[in-house]
């Protein structure tokens, strides 16, 4: 099939509760509180592909990187792979074995007390890929030498290694169960530059040489635009704005999206002072009424402020703006 | 006179195979209200450096050689009381590492009352205010209503703001940020780096900043400093550096970030890894790796040498 679905969110929603304890509930006369850190979000990545999401710091990327490997199970919605709810299989080792998670510390990920090669090799025995000792060795010579290490590395410990070295060792401990589908939550942000590069570029090989689909989360927009296929812009819970990604930097419709594209610092401009996005951030506690945007937006006007605005269609480009579907963005 | 003065500071670890040496000779100076960015791969020493600033090696690390002044005075000999206090109160730090600073069994008002407390006197109303100032300003939302949260129910970001909050509380004159924007996005990147900036102009604190954000770099510092295999590759003003690096180096690092104006099919990368510390090439460290490398760099090491508008340790610049 030329466009399998691999992953899909449908209306996902999902809260926290961040009521404080019961007996200080009640003593001081609150009612339980939550949190909407995820607020119906649908979308589709396709076998094969990178669907990317950018946006601010506690705007729920984690929370969905979460879902869709089903380590949170939605409060609201499904999560599919392959057409079938991961809620109905989460007892099914099958699927689980097929998709993973890639960390964004690549220190806290690792047990410190075990050989690199006892880390490849626990999932190769966790899904008993392999049984003996010598099979289960050859995998992890292989995997080790995919990422870039050699079989003498499996001797030592993660500690022993660098941050970008690290990585590599989490990317191989993460194919040894042979997935099909990486959730990479901000794979490279603790990882300098160089080394930043050594690791986006063995992604995309391996992504190439295995078919491997990616749903990758950063806050690095630069990183995101040499990684995304598709794109969804986040912003306090909801996508805002979500197309193919090369449609939306050429030409970002929701104003969320053009202020984050100006808030890049630019090598170019040196001492430049950035345009913050400014305005207050709102609490995902009490969301602002309407388009939760409303109070930083420079567009927004009065329907703004109490009517939530839909997903629309702008070309391949989904935005939810009321300025957008009023065709005053510009 | 500079704030901070830092000459030939060498930073040493005995180990049982023998010494290692993290941290090489490494001079710098940072003047009041001034920003010096430090730049390097991850195990370029670039923590170090600011954990030997602040007496907070750890054990068995030690200062080899080198001295380090603090407003005049030298700070790299004191006993412990001493430096304690001329750390928190005088020289704020924010860690890499944001749950290594959080206590996790106190509520984040709790940790910022009470480090504001020890340094100034002030009465518990006050200080609840000032720390939802802190936090509010540092960008978390809601904060009059966070303020009794524990660090566990904050993002990866916003706990990486309270820390930075904690650290510029009780107003230091010298800041070591290490790494502090590199968790966070753009928007509350810009608004940390603004803070900083503003504390720069305003009180007149001395900023160094640790990242590998070329990015922050560039619009924050007004010198920078490029740190290699424990030494000082390149220093110098932050538009001669970016813009003409003298460093192969630097070139190289320059050349590996990705753009937002193009997408390339594979991004430049300088093969290979840092040294380790127990076998660290001859002559010019950074030789195995270099383009340019030629016969006197694999025996002699280059010292830093005017080059251009900038200094480098690199011999392509010795002229006779
Ligand atoms: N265990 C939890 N309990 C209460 N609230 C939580 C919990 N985990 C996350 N949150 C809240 O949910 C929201 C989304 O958090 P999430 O970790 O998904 O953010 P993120 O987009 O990954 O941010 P960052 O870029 O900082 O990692 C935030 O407001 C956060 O404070
Ligand atoms: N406790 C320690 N024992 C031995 N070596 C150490 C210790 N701490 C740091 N080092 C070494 O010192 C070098 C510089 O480390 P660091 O300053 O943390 O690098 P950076 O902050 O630039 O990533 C590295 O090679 C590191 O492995
Ligand atoms: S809906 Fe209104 S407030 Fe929201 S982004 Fe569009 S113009 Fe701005
Ligand atoms: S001294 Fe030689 S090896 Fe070192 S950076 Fe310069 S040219 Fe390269
Ligand atoms: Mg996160
Ligand atoms: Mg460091």
């Amino acid at each position: 099939m030329a466009d399998a679905k691999t992953l899909q969110a449908v209306g996902v929603s999902h809260f926290f509760d961040v009521s404080r304890p019961f007996l200080q509930r009640v003593l001081a006369r609150e009612s339980r509180r939550s949190l909407r850190a995820v607020d119906d979000v649908s979308f589709t990545i396709t076998q094969g592909t990178t669907f990317a999401l950018v946006g601010e710091s506690g705007c729920g990327k984690s929370t969905i990187a979460r879902l869709a490997v089903g380590l949170y199970r939605p409060s609201n919605g499904d999560i599919l792979f392959e057409n079938q709810a991961l809620s109905s299989a989460r007892a099914q080792p099958a699927m689980r074995r097929r998709m993973n998670m890639i960390f964004q510390d690549p220190y806290a990920s690792l047990n410190p007390r075990w050989r690199v090669t006892d880390i490849v090799a626990e999932p190769i025995r966790a899904f008993r890929l392999a049984t003996r000792p010598n099979e289960v060795q050859g995998r992890v010579g292989s995997l080790l030498a995919q990422v870039g290490l050699t079989v003498r590395d499996g001797d030592k410990y993660p500690h022993e290694f660098s941050g970008g070295q690290r990585q590599r060792i989490s990317i191989a401990r993460a194919l040894a169960s042979e997935p099909d589908f990486l959730v990479c939550d901000e794979p490279t942000s603790a990882l300098d530059v160089s080394v930043q590069a050594q690791i986006l570029n063995l992604m995309r090989d391996l992504q190439q040489r295995l078919g491997l689909t990616y749903l990758f989360i950063s806050h690095n927009l630069a990183v995101v635009r040499h990684m995304a296929d598709r794109l969804g812009v986040m912003y306090l819970g909801r996508i805002v704005e979500q197309g193919p990604a090369e449609a939306i930097f050429q030409r970002p419709r929701h104003p969320y999206t053009r202020l984050l594209l100006d808030a890049i610092p630019d090598l170019e401009q040196v001492g430049r002072a950035r345009t913050p996005v400014g305005g207050e951030l709102p609490s995902p506690i009490a969301p602002p009424s309407g388009c939760a945007f409303h109070p930083r937006c420079p567009l927004a006007l009065d329907r703004c402020r109490v009517e939530k605005p839909l997903h629309v269609m702008d070309g391949d480009v989904q935005v939810a703006c009321h300025a957008v579907e009023e065709g005053r963005d510009d | 006179m500079a704030l901070l003065d830092v000459q030939d500071l060498t930073v040493e670890f005995p180990t049982r195979r023998g010494t290692l040496r993290a941290l090489d000779q490494v001079s710098f100076s940072i003047d009041s209200g001034e920003i010096l960015g430090v730049v390097g791969e991850s195990g370029a020493g670039k923590s170090l450096t600011g954990a030997a600033i602040v007496g907070l090696l750890e054990r068995p690390g030690r200062i080899a050689g080198g001295e380090i002044k603090f407003d005049g005075k030298r700070i790299d000999n004191l006993a412990p009381e001493p430096l304690r206090r001329i750390r928190g109160r005088r020289i704020g730090m924010i860690f890499q590492d944001p749950l290594t600073t959080l206590n996790p069994l106190y509520t984040i008002g709790r940790q910022l009352t009470e480090t504001m407390q020890t340094h100034a006197r002030l009465s518990d109303a006050e200080a609840r205010r000032k720390a939802i100032g802190w936090l509010d300003r540092v960008g978390i939302p809601a904060a009059a209503q966070r303020i009794g949260a524990y660090p566990h129910e904050f993002s990866g970001g916003q706990r990486q703001r309270v820390v930075i909050a904690l650290a510029l509380c009780a107003e230091p004159a010298l800041v070591i940020a290490d790494e502090p924007t590199t968790a966070l996005d753009v928007s509350i990147q810009a608004q940390i780096i603004t803070l900083l900036k503003d504390l720069t102009r305003d009180h007149g604190t001395a900023v160094m900043l640790v990242t590998h954000d070329m990015g922050v770099i560039a619009e924050t510092a007004d010198r920078v400093a490029v740190m290699y295999a424990g030494r000082i590759a390149e220093i110098g003003p932050v538009a001669a550096v970016i813009r003409h690096p003298a460093h192969p180096y630097t070139h190289g690092l320059m050349a590996s970030i990705p753009s937002l104006e193009h997408r390339v099919s594979r991004l430049h990368q300088i093969d290979g890894a840092m040294p380790r510390l127990d076998a660290i090439p001859s002559g010019c460290r950074f030789h195995p790796r270099c383009p340019r490398a030629f016969e006197r760099c694999t025996n002699e090491p280059p010292e830093l040498i005017p080059a251009g508008a900038t200094s480098a340790a690199c011999w392509l610049h010795a002229h006779g």
